[in-house]
């Protein structure tokens, strides 16, 4: 099992460290991109591109670059935006690290909690009018764009019911939890709701298929004729069960999320977290703050996969050596 | 279903028949293809409506033309009157086809048209760019999980590595990149406002969804006795990829052309939503809501219409999968209940 983990994580450790070349060949090495001239301006003469070249080291070798981009991120930490400069990158992560974890910690804590209760009743009520019902609520979920989810809802809190159902919601942005808990449940409701709305059907149907299935199985039988009541059997044999895929899946979404796949409902609802970040970066071409924050989001994507698969192996044996 | 009383004498009609019955009585995967089927003629005959009903240009601003409404001759744009009378709020919904059905965007461009077109987009590069992801997935899922070795440790490890990213990250730094300069790729050219470069790019990012659970299958086929009784009596690889593997693999793939479309159609909007998607002047749902972003509180239409249909088309296009899942994967029904 140790030796399963150790391997594991040295493999994670392999693409952790092809990802961040791969970022870097992307943005330093596609024919045509030139980031001296984004960051030199518009119709800058060659001799001015030519200072900004080599103020920001860009007119070293490729490797070299790489190298000294590294250790200013992971070695002295130091590493600074191109674009506001003086501004590090590092700290800038670990500012917008509490806003996007806020927002997918709570609502995944609402997607799951939806998601099971969703699935299980949906597996228990097969073929009655609430099965279909749940089930469409799911393929609701899956089929709205975020953004756009994230738009109506700004407009219905914020402006066509604001004076009347929802004059207690606040304007969109974020308020730490440090600062005043309550408004910080009531900047981030909305924003939770949202993003759970997409993930909570997803769950809900994948559920509803391995309880169905579960409840087909040997084990079961056999726990009916040892006479134990329906009740029993649907939580402690068949959801048990049924529940590993679904926390698998859980890890790489919440990975994904807390990575900056969050990003739109950030984005709409004002929220300064990960994704957002990466988002302004990206749009000013300023690769320091790219390369940290997509090395961030590939440390956790990256770490809950491993954590996933090292879980599994725990939990079925015969993954150990797959 | 009846049983053949007559058995050997009638022929089995074969999985592809079989998984066509399936679906035919499948009735909400028929009344989302009738769905389909409607958004798609409806962005066939944008022009029509353009040219014929709403006789709009709906690619070029209209900043001081006049519409009727009720008989009465109004401008499509109307300074503001509110805060710093800056801005313009464009006409709204007049509910009359002939004159802004749906009122105009801040340029002045009738919103409906621009759906229409906007639609043909949509649907262009989702299902392009799913057929392609299809083609791609399968194509090195194949060559990984038959060839083994060197070749498929190479392959799973770039896949893990593509996989290990968050989709709408890769697309956007991809998108960001590319749209600088245009791809250029050996003999491929793509210009960066082309319609193709999305489609490489949402085709490109979700190949790891369909070539590891391909490669996974091809895996388990590569044992299988047929297999193996091909290669032992001296078939050339093509043949045996052609003739053995390929058919096996190929309703999986199928399967997924629907539900991937409707993950492009959702990747493109965000991405054009975002503003590195496709670019002006082509349309696309994506585009119109975020050119409706300033007016969500005064002209919610032009933001709420792509919205819906981008939901209406997705939604119908993952119903419709589920049911061609369940008819061209009957194991999938068992296991997944129904």
């Amino acid at each position: 099992m140790l030796a399963f983990a150790l391997k594991r994580f040295g493999s994670a450790l392999l693409v952790m460290f092809a990802i961040s070349v791969l970022v870097f060949l992307i943005f330093f090495a596609t024919p045509g991109v030139d980031p001296a001239a984004r960051i030199a301006g518009r119709n800058a003469d060659p001799a001015t591109l030519a200072q900004v070249r080599h103020s920001f080291g860009l007119d070293r070798p490729m490797p070299v670059r790489y190298l000294l981009m590294m250790r200013h991120l992971l070695i002295d930490r130091d590493l600074e935006s191109f674009v506001n400069r003086g501004s590090r990158v590092i700290p800038q992560i670990l500012q917008a690290t509490p806003v996007t974890l806020s927002l997918v910690v709570g609502a995944a804590l609402i997607w799951m909690t939806a998601g099971i209760l969703m699935g299980t009743a949906a597996a228990t009520l097969r073929g009655r009018a609430a099965d279909p019902l749940i089930m469409l609520v799911g393929v609701v979920g899956v089929s709205l764009p975020a953004y756009w989810l994230g738009e109506v809802v700004n407009l219905l809190t914020q402006k066509q019911l604001h004076d009347s159902l929802f004059s207690w919601v606040p304007p969109p942005g974020y308020v730490g939890l440090g600062q005043d808990p309550g408004q910080w449940a009531l900047h981030m409701l909305f924003p939770w709701l949202t993003l759970a709305l997409l993930y909570a059907g997803i769950y809900a149907r994948l559920l509803r298929g391995e309880v169905v299935t579960a409840l087909n199985e040997d084990y079961v039988r056999t726990a009916r004729a040892k006479g134990l009541s329906e009740r029993r059997i649907l939580i402690r044999h068949a959801l048990r069960c049924s529940l590993i895929p679904i926390v698998s899946l859980f890890g790489l979404d919440f990975g994904a999320l807390v990575g900056g796949a969050a990003l739109l409902t950030e984005v709409v609802f004002g929220l300064p977290g990960i994704g957002k970040l990466t988002f302004d970066a990206l749009q000013n071409l300023d690769l320091p703050v790219i390369m940290g924050t997509v090395l961030y989001a590939a440390f956790f994507v990256v770490l809950a996969n491993a954590l996933v698969d090292i879980l599994y192996a725990r939990l079925d044996p015969r993954a150990r050596h797959a | 279903m009846t049983l053949a009383p007559s058995a050997g004498a009638r022929r089995s009609p074969g999985p592809w028949r079989t998984a066509a019955g399936d679906l035919l009585r499948n009735r909400s995967a028929l009344a989302s293809a009738a769905v389909l089927l409607l958004v798609v003629l409806a962005t066939v005959c944008a022009p029509l409506y353009a040219d014929h009903i709403a006789h709009t240009d709906p690619f070029q601003s209209h900043v001081s033309g006049t519409t009727v409404v009720d008989g009465k001759t109004v401008p499509v744009l109307t300074p503001s009157s509110t805060g710093l009378g800056l801005g313009v709020t464009p006409i709204g919904p007049t509910w009359d086809p002939a004159h802004y059905f749906l009122g105009a965007d801040n340029q002045g461009r009738d919103v409906m048209a621009r759906l229409l077109y906007g639609g043909r987009t949509s649907l262009f590069i989702g299902f392009t760019a799913a057929l392609l992801t299809c083609v791609l997935g399968t194509a090195v899922g194949v060559v990984a999980g038959y060839a083994g070795g060197v070749l498929d440790a190479v392959i799973s490890r770039v896949l893990d590595v593509i996989w290990a990213f968050p989709v709408y990250l890769l697309a956007i730094c991809l998108s960001v990149v590319l749209l600088t300069n245009g791809l250029k790729l050996g003999p491929l050219t793509v210009d960066a406002g082309s319609l193709w470069l999305p489609v490489a790019i949402i085709a490109a990012i979700y190949v790891p969804y369909i070539a590891r659970p391909l490669r996974g299958q091809v895996l388990v086929l590569r044992n299988k006795e047929y297999i193996q009784a091909a290669v032992g009596s001296g078939a050339p690889t093509p043949r045996i990829l052609r003739r053995e593997v390929l058919p096996n693999v190929v309703p999986t793939a199928l399967v997924f052309v629907p539900l991937m479309t409707a993950l492009a159609m959702l990747t493109e909007s965000a991405l054009s939503f975002l503003s590195v998607g496709v670019q002006p002047p082509d349309a696309s749902w994506g585009t119109i809501i975020e050119d409706g972003l300033g007016l969500l509180y005064t002209r919610p239409a032009v933001t709420i219409a792509p919205g819906l249909l981008i939901a209406l088309t997705t939604a119908a296009l993952n119903v419709l999968g589920d049911g061609v899942r369940d008819a061209l994967d009957p194991g999938a029904r068992l296991r997944g209940g129904v």
